[in-house]
This record gives C-alpha cells, structure tokens and sequence, in this order.
C-alpha cells in the first residue's frame, strides 16, 4: 500500500463506537481524524461517515452537530467520501426506520426493511457478491466476507457494486462517481475490511494528487 | 444466507486473561490483547470479554482493554460484567467497544436495557441471561423450567428465563447471550433445550453459551438449539481445538461459515 499519510475526517456527531473505524484507517496510513470541525472537513481529502442505530437519530444528530451540510459539500466538491452502514443509509432520500425525518438524499432511493421472514437485525459475517468492478474492491477476490449489523437496507439497485444473500439479495456496496457506501463494517471485517479501507485511501491519494 | 458465528469468550480479572488460557507461543497469556489478536488470526467471528474484577476499581482497566483491543483487533468485539449505567456503557463504546451486555444490573433495573438501546442503538445492546434448571414441575413429564440467575450465577431471581429473554428483547436488546448454568464448566455440551426455547421465543440473534467441550457440541448449537452463534472458553484457551478446526468441523456438519482466510 502506498504511504498515505492523507488527512480523512472522521465524521463525529456523537454515535456509537467511532474509534475502530478511525484506528483501522490509521491502520491503513491514514491521518485519519475523529472531527466535529467543519473547517477540518473542508481542509480533509477524504471524509468517512460512520452511523450505527437508528436512521432517525443518526440523521438529528448529524443535523444537529452542524456536520450535514459540511458532509454533503465534500460529495458535491467530488471529494473522496465513504459512508459505512447507518453512515450509508443517511446518504438516501429516507427510511422506513423514521419516515418522518428525510435523509441526505444524495443518492436516489429509500432505505427499507430487510424483506422476507429473515431474523434482524442481520448480525453477522456474509459473503459479498461483486456486481461491478470498482476500485473500492480492488484486490479482493470472492467470496469477499464483511461483518453486517442492520434491520434495513437502501433500495438502490442502479449503484450497487456488490450484494449478498440474506433471505433474498440485497445491496451491500454502492458507488456513484467519488462516492462509495457500504452496508457493512470494513472497519470490523478483518483482513478483507481493511484491504477495503486501503483501496479507498488509494482513491483518497489519486483524487488529491495534482 | 446464514452463516453462524464462533465467538471466544475470555474471562478477564483486573485486566488480565484468567482460566489458565495455554497457548504455549504467547509471550503473554495473560494479555488480553495479544489473545484477541491471536484468536481474530485464527479466524474467530466475535470475541467477548467477560470483566470478572470482584473489585469496583476494575471498571477501568477494561476501558483500557476496550482501548487497546480496538487498536489492534478489527473484528466485533463485546465487553460485558458489571455494567451499571449508561456511563459505563458510554466509555466502552467510546473506547472502541461494539457491544456491552448487561446481566444483574438489567434484571434489577429492567429498563436499563431500554435505556442503553435509545442511547446507542439496539444493536450494541446484549442481554446476558444466565439460566439455570428447575425441575419443579407440578406432574411428571411435564416440560422443565428454566430460572434466571444473577451475581454470576450465584443469587437466583424466581424469574422464568424465556420470558425474561421474550422481555429483554422488546425493551431494546439487540442479541441474546444466554448461558446454561447446569452446563458452564462441564463440558458435556450446550443445553440445546434451554437454547431452543429461547431461540423460538424471540427474534433477535442469540448466542449460546455453556458447556462445549467438543467441537459437535458447536455444530449441536446450532443445529439442535438454533442458535445464530456459539460461545466457548476453555476449548479455544487450552489449544484443544483451533477456531479453524472449529470451523472445518462446522462446515463438514454442513453449516455455512465464514472460512478461515
């Protein structure tokens, strides 16, 4: 892996455990920070989203910690960003986690229950199923195994770069342009998950390359 | 697609590994981290680390095991054992954390659970149910009972253990880690009739525990009892079996699992 070095902000609006995911970038190389700091995010090359809980929550206190806006800048400005898990179904329209309470709605679609007569949430290591080739899977050979915590899901078909099968098939990875998301926990996924966080510091440092 | 999980647990005192954990390559078997990481090598799904400190001064040093694990071991991992409060969920959360279960301190104050859920989500929530048998039942033949216990094991509660798991989840849990007192230490296998009950009861992933001793008894977990994962200690600690033996065993019984890399 390339020496990185590169400045990653951290999205920290108050939730959960964010430190694993900052520890795994830093891991990979990254000046990676946990921020609350707009500035910080404007001066990063890279911004990761992390979320666990609940779609509504997360989407107040991401409002409310002033880093919303800041977070849909760096997607407009083309810069790098990752969003991991509620982190990737905030970028949506809405959920029906909270219907009451919109999403980013960068990426077209709503966020909804995992169908079927599965158990949720689904709390466990699944096998990937590459859809398209992109960068952020660069290396990983199938089956690629990630760590999934979650009772819903994106609808989002059009972007999907990976699925897997619980019950039915459903998105796991999405990409569209300098934006990547995935259901799952990279940073909780082991060798594979970090493999994956190298792969998007490798974007981070082509994007910021002049 | 269901892929059942194998979770170590270790047993930690004042921030060192207890239970005669025998990797005889480890420079220090008693280092949590350093198993963690050894145990994440392996190819275990989860850890769980079990705080057994007696004493109230011990709170901190698992924050610091939550701390340094978090650093080095990228797998989920729980921290549970005299949780209290949201403060002290909150640290080791903060401090790298996925999980903290809540066993005594839920019992007495149930809505606990329903508070640790709103604050940080259901799904770094685990209700840990020790369980014990009470063959009370009024005729013979009729179906056992199963007690919940607290305090380690030591103070029972009169409360019905399926019922309590059924209530635990609709108060917020997000998982079950429920543990056969008749079978912990004993190696004679899961209670899979315990487990079973409580597997049918409810609708959020429960996690065995209790009396493996070999690797069928893994495949039994799943398989008889229903589980969505299986917990053991001293299989894993005493080099008896590898998580990867543990794993082949599974698959070759059938069971779908995340191979070891």
């Amino acid at each position: 892996m390339s020496t990185n070095g590169r400045l990653v902000a951290v999205l920290d609006y108050g939730i959960g455990n964010l430190r694993s995911a900052q520890k795994a970038l830093q891991r990979q190389g990254a000046d990676a920070r946990l921020t609350a700091d707009p500035a910080l995010v404007a001066d990063a090359e890279g911004v990761v989203l992390p979320g666990v809980g609940a779609f509504g929550q997360c989407m107040r206190a991401l409002e409310s910690s002033g880093l919303a806006q800041p977070a849909l800048d760096a997607i407009v400005a083309g810069k790098p960003f990752l969003g991991i898990c509620v982190g990737m179904q905030m970028l949506y329209e809405g959920s029906e986690e909270a219907p009451d309470i919109p999403g980013l709605g960068i990426l077209p679609g709503q966020v909804r229950l995992l169908p079927g007569e599965v158990k949720r949430p689904q709390m466990q290591w699944n096998a990937l199923r590459v859809r398209r080739r992109s960068p952020l899977l660069a290396g990983l050979d199938e089956p690629i195994w990630m760590y999934f915590v979650h009772s819903y899901v994106p609808d989002d078909r059009a972007n999907a770069i990976a699925t897997c099968e619980y019950g039915t098939e459903i998105v796991a990875a999405v990409e569209k342009e300098s934006l990547w998301a995935t259901q799952f926990h990279p940073e909780k996924s082991g060798s594979a998950g970090l493999r994956l966080l190298s792969n998007f510091l490798d974007l981070v440092a082509s994007s910021g390359a002049t | 697609m269901r892929v059942p999980r194998v979770i170590p647990c270790l047993d930690v005192d004042a921030g060192r590994v207890v239970k005669g954990v025998n990797f005889v390559d480890l420079v220090d078997a008693g280092d949590p981290v350093e198993l963690a990481r050894r145990y994440d090598e392996e190819g275990a799904d989860e850890l769980v680390f079990l705080d057994i400190t007696a004493s109230s001064g011990g709170r901190d040093t698992m924050v610091e095991v939550a701390r340094h694990t978090a650093e080095e071991v990228f797998i989920p991992f729980t921290i549970g054992g005299g949780i209290r409060s949201l403060d002290d969920a909150r640290r080791l959360l903060r401090a790298g954390a996925d999980k903290i279960s809540v066993n005594t301190a839920a019992v007495e104050r149930p809505e606990l659970i329903t508070e640790l859920s709103a604050e940080f989500g259901a799904q770094c929530v685990v209700a840990a149910i020790d369980a014990r048998r009470n063959d009370g039942g009024e005729s013979p033949g009729e179906a056992a009972g199963f007690e919940v216990y607290t305090h380690g094991g030591r103070t029972a509660t009169g409360t019905e253990a399926v019922a309590w798991a059924r209530r635990c989840e609709r108060l917020g849990a997000g998982e079950i880690l429920l543990t056969s007192m008749d079978r912990d230490g004993t190696r004679d296998g899961f209670d899979t009739e315990l487990t079973r009950r409580v597997v049918d009861a409810t609708n959020i992933p429960v996690i065995a525990s209790g009396g493996v001793g070999t690797l069928d008894h893994l495949v039994e977990g799943i398989t008889e009892g229903g589980a969505d994962a299986v917990l053991a200690a001293s299989i894993f600690h005493f080099s008896q079996h590898s998580i990867a033996e543990a794993k082949e065993h599974m698959a070759r019984a059938g069971l779908q699992v995340r191979p070891v890399a």
